[in-house]
C-alpha cells in the first residue's frame, strides 16, 4: 500500500516537474477515523470514514508554494499541479526559497518508532460498544449526574513523501482513545463538567475503561461547589496535564519565523540563561510510541533530539530552513515533536505540601500571550491549597504575568508526567504569581 | 434594529491622541466558500459534481434502508488561495481544494456519518452503508426526484475568486504594506496576508429538497511590528466578509491599517491594569464576543437537549434588564458569519434569544428542533462534508438600548473599557467564560485615562446578562474575521454590540499586594 501512495506521489512530482516547476516534494496521504458515542445509556453517533489527500510544494524560478487537494482523480489532480506551478510563477522571486539541501535529509535514525498497532484495525463495533457501555455504567447511576457521554476514537493514517531532489520517506500509525464526558448538577442553574481520556497508537497500554470513566467522574465531583478564589499574590501549583499546555504557550515563540518576524521574546535568548535552572526542555522525535515521534520533519530533516533549554539555558530555537537562512540561523527543524519536560523527584502530594499555601491549578479557560513581549493572562479552574493539601474548588480567577518572568519563577518540579500529549510535563511549582478574583 | 456596520467609532483618550478601534483576528480557520456564478446552475448535480440526479437518489435509498426520520447528502467543492508578504515582498503561496460529500442519517438523537472524496457510484454507495449502520429498522421512502429550493441572494457576487489571479492581488498587498510602513518610523516589519475563498454546496434531503449555495469568503489581516529602543510591539488588524475583490477598497484598506498601528504604538504606553472585579465597558463592535461566550454557545440547542447547558431551564425567565436584546441572525448581507441556507438545507434567518430581557429560544438544528416539537432555526452548521452538522452561531449581537457612550463613561469611577479581542471561551455548564483584551482603557472618575493591555477578563454568563446595567445607541457589527470552534468544527462567524456596561467582572492583572 505504501509504495502505492509512494508511486502517485513520484507521479505528482513528475506532472510539476513537466509543468515547469525546477524542484517539488509532494505528499500523499490517507487515513481512517472511526467515531463511537454513547450517551446515557444509548449509541448517540457512529462516524466512519476514509479520506485521502494530495499535498504539494512547487520551487520554479525562484519562487515557491504550497497546495493541497482531496480531489485525486488523475485527470484533475494533473490540472490542479499544472495550476500549482502557474500560481508559483506569479509570485515574486525570493533569494531564501530553496528546496531543503539533500544533506539535511542524511542521518536518518533506523529505527522503529513502534507507531502502528495492527490490533487498532481490527476493532469491532461489539468491542467499541463494550467500551462505551463499561464507561457509561460508572456514571450513569451517579445520583447528580445530568448526562455523560463516552467516547472511542480510533483510526490509521499513513503517508509517503517524495521530493525531486531525492527524498523519499513513508509514515504510518494508529491510534485509539476512549474516554468520558460527564455532566452534574451544580448549585442552581450551574453544572460542573470535566471529563478524561486516555489514547495511543497501541491498545495494550491503555488503562482499563472502567478506570478512566472514574477518573473523569472523580474530576467533575471534585469540581462541584466551585467559587471564586481571592485576588491574590501566591504559589500557583500547574498539574501535569494543564502543564503540558503551559509549556506549549512558552515554547509557542521559540522559532526562527517568529524571531525573523520580531514577534518572539525569545530573540536574543540563545546561550542565556533565560529561565530558572530547574526547566529543561528536550524536543525529541525518536521515543517509541510516542505522539510526536518521526523519523524526519515536514522538510524532510532527519529527526534527532534537540535541546531547546537547559537548566534554564536556551539551547536551540526551532529552525526550518526558510526562516533560519533569512536570520543566519542553523536549521535545526521548523516543528516540534515530543517535548520532553525535566521531571523532579517528588510526587504531586509533595509538591503540594512544600508549596503550604496557594492555588493548585487544575486546567485553563481561554486567555492568551502576546509572542512579542510575553505577555500572558489566562483564566484558570483548580483548587485552593491549604495546610499543603488540596483544599476548596475554585474557578472564574485569572492568573496574568509574563511567560518568561513566570519561568523565570519556577521553583519545583514533580515526578508525575502527564502521558497522554506530545508535551510530556510534570506538575509545575511558580512562586509570586498573580491572581485576579474576587 | 439598524447595524452600522462599517461605521468605525474612535474613541479619543483624554490626553492622548492616540486612537484605537475595535476589531480582531483568531486563528487561522478553515478558509472556506464561493461563487462560480450567481445563476443556479441548471444542473448542479452534473455541473458541480458531476453526480446525475439518478446516482443521487439512488444513493439517498441506499442511506435510508435501515431507517431514517431525517438524511441528507451534503456536497461541497472548495477552492481557498492564501498570499503572504512578509519582508516586502509576496514570496509564498497556497492554495487548497476540498471536495466531497457528507452522508448523514439521523434517527431520534442517534446519528450515523460517513463521507467520501470520490464521488462515484460505489464510493458513495459505500459510505451509505457505513452510515445507515446506525439504525437498525427497515427502508423508508426517499425520493426519487429533488426539488430545487430557490438560491439566495445575500452574497452573490459579479467576478469569482477564481477569476482573480495572483497579478491582481499582489498590488494590494504592496498597498497595505506601503500604507503601513508610512505611518509611523518606528515601523519595522509589515507582513499582509491573504486569504480568499469560493465554495458550492449542494444538499439533497429525505424530504426532497435540493438546496444550492455559492458561499464566498475574503480576509485580509496586516500585522505590524514596531521598535522603540529595546522594546518590540506587535499588533494587529484584520477585516473579512463574504465579499469580492472590489470590496478591497483603498479607503477600507486605509481604514484597517489605521486600525493596526494604533493598536501597535500605544502598546508602548499600555500597562496591565490592576487585578480584580471592578465595572467593565465594552465597546461597540468587536465587544460582541460577550454575546458569543456569555450566552450565545449556552443557547445552542444541542447542549439544552441534553440538559448539559446553564440555560437549560431558564426559558421564559427574565434574564437581563428589559433594555437586553440578543439576536443570532444569518440574513445579513454579505457578513461573514451570513448564510442562505444552513448546512441541514434550512433558510437561515433570524433567532431572538433574548428578548427584552426575557429568555426566548434556543438556535436549533433538525435534531433540537424535533425533541423540543419545534420549528428549526436554521443554526444546523458545519465546517465542511466531513462533519455532521450541530447547532452554531452566525452574527450574533445586541440591539440597541438607550443610554449613550458618553452616559455609560461617566458612570464608572474605576474600572476599563475594553476595545480589541483575541479570543473567548466559555465552559457551558458552569456557565464561566472568558476573553482576552488586546487593547483598552482606565476608566477613572468618570473619564478614560491610560491604555491597557493583554488581560483576560472572566465571568460568568447569566450573572454577567444580569449585570448589563447600561447598554448605548450605537450597535454595531465588526468587520473582524472571527472564526468560532465548536467540538472540533470551525466556521465563520460574526458578532456585534453597542457600547454596555457590566457593573462587574473580574478583570486578570498585577499590582497585586
Amino acid at each position: 500500500m505504501s509504495a502505492d501512495l509512494q508511486n502517485k506521489a513520484e507521479h505528482a512530482v513528475r506532472i510539476a516537474q513537466a509543468a515547469g516547476a525546477s524542484d517539488a516534494v509532494a505528499s500523499i496521504s490517507q487515513s481512517r477515523d472511526v467515531t463511537f458515542e454513547y450517551r446515557d445509556g444509548a449509541l448517540e453517533k457512529v462516524k466512519d470514514t476514509t479520506s485521502q489527500g494530495l499535498a504539494i510544494q512547487v520551487y520554479a524560478a525562484g519562487r515557491y508554494s504550497s497546495h493541497q487537494t482531496t480531489d485525486l482523480n488523475a485527470e484533475r489532480m494533473k490540472s490542479f499541479v499544472a495550476e500549482a506551478v502557474a500560481i508559483t510563477k506569479a509570485l515574486e522571486p525570493d533569494e531564501f526559497r530553496e528546496i531543503t539541501p539533500p544533506e539535511l535529509f542524511e542521518g536518518r535514525a533506523e529505527i522503529d518508532l513502534d507507531l502502528v498497532d495492527p490490533s487498532v484495525a481490527e476493532i469491532s463495533r461489539e468491542q467499541r460498544l463494550a467500551w462505551c457501555e463499561a464507561i457509561d455504567a460508572v456514571a450513569t447511576d451517579h445520583e447528580k449526574v445530568v448526562s455523560a457521554t463516552a467516547g472511542v476514537y480510533d483510526g490509521s493514517q499513513k503517508s509517503a513523501t517524495v521530493s525531486s531532489n531525492g527524498f523519499t520517506g513513508s509514515e504510518e500509525s494508529t491510534y485509539c482513545w476512549y474516554g468520558s464526558s460527564i455532566t452534574l448538577m451544580d448549585q442552581g442553574d450551574k453544572r460542573a463538567e470535566d471529563g478524561f481520556y486516555v489514547g495511543g497508537p497501541h491498545i495494550e497500554t491503555l488503562p482499563e475503561a472502567t478506570l478512566v470513566a472514574s477518573t473523569a467522574l472523580e474530576r467533575v465531583l471534585s469540581r462541584l461547589n466551585s467559587e471564586k478564589g481571592p485576588t491574590v499574590k501566591t504559589s500557583m501549583v500547574v498539574d501535569s496535564r494543564a502543564a503540558a499546555s503551559l509549556i506549549g504557550r512558552l515554547l509557542g515563540p521559540a522559532s526562527a519565523r517568529r524571531v525573523q518576524q520580531g514577534q518572539s521574546y525569545w530573540a536574543d535568548l540563545v546561550g542565556e540563561q533565560a529561565f530558572s535552572d530547574k526547566l529543561t526542555i528536550i524536543d525529541d522525535p525518536l521515543i517509541k510510541r510516542g505522539f510526536g515521534s518521526r523519523l524526519y520533519d515536514s522538510e524532510g530533516i532527519a529527526a534527532k533530539v534537540l535541546p531547546i533549554v537547559e537548566n534554564g539555558v536556551v539551547r536551540n530555537l526551532y529552525v526550518d530552513t526558510y526562516y533560519g537562512r533569512k536570520a543566519g540561523l542553523e536549521p535545526t527543524t521548523g516543528t516540534s515533536s515530543n517535548r520532553r519536560i525535566q521531571t523532579g523527584d517528588q510526587s504531586l502530594e509533595q509538591l503540594l505540601s512544600a508549596v503550604g499555601e496557594g492555588v493548585y491549578v487544575t486546567s485553563w479557560l481561554g486567555g492568551n500571550a502576546d509572542s512579542t513581549t510575553g505577555d500572558f493572562s489566562l483564566g484558570i479552574r483548580g483548587h485552593m491549597i491549604d495546610n499543603g493539601e488540596i483544599g476548596r474548588p475554585v474557578g472564574e480567577m485569572n492568573v496574568t504575568g509574563n511567560l518568561r518572568d513566570l519561568f523565570g519563577q519556577l521553583e519545583m518540579v514533580g515526578n508525575d508526567v502527564y502521558p497522554y500529549s506530545s508535551t510530556l510535563s510534570p506538575s509545575l511549582v511558580f512562586a509570586d504569581v498573580d491572581f485576579s478574583g474576587a | 434594529m439598524t447595524i452600522k456596520r462599517r461605521d468605525f467609532l474612535r474613541s479619543v483618550a483624554a490626553g492622548s491622541a492616540i486612537v484605537t478601534m475595535p476589531g480582531f483576528l483568531s486563528g487561522c480557520g478553515i478558509q472556506t466558500a464561493t461563487a462560480l456564478s450567481s445563476a443556479t446552475p441548471e444542473n448542479p448535480f452534473m455541473d458541480w459534481f458531476g453526480v446525475d440526479q439518478a446516482t443521487t437518489a439512488r444513493v439517498m435509498s441506499e442511506l435510508t434502508s435501515r431507517g431514517a426520520d431525517t438524511a441528507d447528502l451534503y456536497f461541497q467543492h472548495s477552492r481557498s488561495n492564501r498570499l503572504t508578504l512578509e519582508d516586502g515582498i509576496v514570496s509564498n503561496a497556497n492554495s487548497g481544494i476540498e471536495q466531497g460529500v457528507g452522508l448523514r442519517v439521523v434517527i431520534g438523537e442517534q446519528t450515523g456519518y460517513a463521507f467520501t472524496e470520490d464521488l462515484t457510484l460505489p464510493s458513495m454507495l459505500a459510505a451509505a452503508r457505513t452510515a445507515s449502520a446506525i439504525a437498525s429498522g427497515s427502508q423508508v421512502v426517499a425520493p426519487q426526484q429533488f426539488n430545487p429550493q430557490a438560491m439566495g441572494d445575500l452574497y452573490t457576487t459579479a467576478v469569482p475568486w477564481a477569476a482573480v489571479g495572483v497579478d491582481q492581488k499582489l498590488p494590494v498587498m504592496k498597498f497595505i504594506e506601503q500604507t503601513a510602513k508610512s505611518r509611523d518610523p518606528a515601523i519595522e516589519k509589515v507582513a499582509v496576508y491573504w486569504g480568499d475563498a469560493d465554495e458550492r454546496v449542494m444538499i439533497a434531503t429525505l424530504d426532497g429538497k435540493l438546496v444550492t449555495d455559492h458561499r464566498p469568503m475574503a480576509r485580509v489581516t496586516v500585522v505590524v511590528t514596531a521598535k522603540k529602543g529595546d522594546e518590540t510591539q506587535t499588533g494587529y488588524s484584520n477585516i473579512a466578509a463574504r465579499e469580492e475583490f472590489s470590496w478591497f477598497t483603498e479607503e477600507r484598506l486605509s481604514t484597517m491599517v489605521d486600525e493596526a498601528v494604533d493598536r501597535t504604538m500605544i502598546q508602548f504606553e499600555a500597562r496591565r491594569p490592576p487585578a480584580g472585579e471592578m465595572p467593565v465597558i465594552l465597546a461597540s463592535g468587536a465587544s460582541g464576543i460577550l454575546l458569543h461566550e456569555a450566552i450565545g454557545h449556552g443557547m445552542e440547542a444541542d447542549f439544552n437537549r441534553k440538559g448539559t447547558s446553564i440555560y437549560s431551564d431558564m426559558i421564559g425567565k427574565k434574564v437581563a434588564e428589559p433594555f437586553v436584546t440578543v439576536v443570532d441572525q444569518a440574513d445579513i448581507p454579505r457578513e461573514r458569519g451570513a448564510l442562505n441556507y444552513d448546512d441541514e438545507g434550512n433558510k437561515a434567518g433570524r433567532t431572538v434569544m433574548v428578548e427584552n430581557g426575557i429568555l426566548k429560544s434556543y438556535l436549533h438544528d433538525q435534531i433540537s428542533a424535533k425533541q423540543y416539537g419545534l420549528k428549526a432555526t436554521g443554526s444546523g452548521r458545519r465546517e465542511s462534508y466531513q462533519y455532521a452538522p450541530m447547532p452554531r452561531m452566525s452574527c450574533t449581537f445586541m440591539e440597541d438600548g438607550p443610554h449613550t457612550k458618553d452616559e455609560i463613561i461617566a458612570a464608572v469611577d474605576h474600572g476599563i473599557i475594553c476595545e480589541t479581542y483575541t479570543n473567548g471561551q466559555v465552559q457551558i455548564g458552569a456557565g464561566d467564560y472568558t476573553f482576552y483584551v488586546k487593547n483598552g482603557w482606565l476608566v477613572e472618575g468618570g473619564k478614560v485615562t491610560a491604555p491597557i493591555k493583554d488581560v483576560n477578563i472572566i465571568g460568568n454568563g447569566p450573572e454577567s446578562l444580569k449585570r448589563i446595567t447600561m447598554v448605548a445607541n450605537d450597535a454595531r457589527l465588526d468587520t473582524g474575521g472571527w472564526t468560532c470552534g465548536k467540538n472540533g468544527q470551525s466556521v465563520p462567524v460574526s458578532q456585534g454590540i453597542p457600547t454596555v456596561l457590566v457593573s462587574n467582572m473580574t478583570v486578570g492583572g498585577e499590582n497585586v499586594s
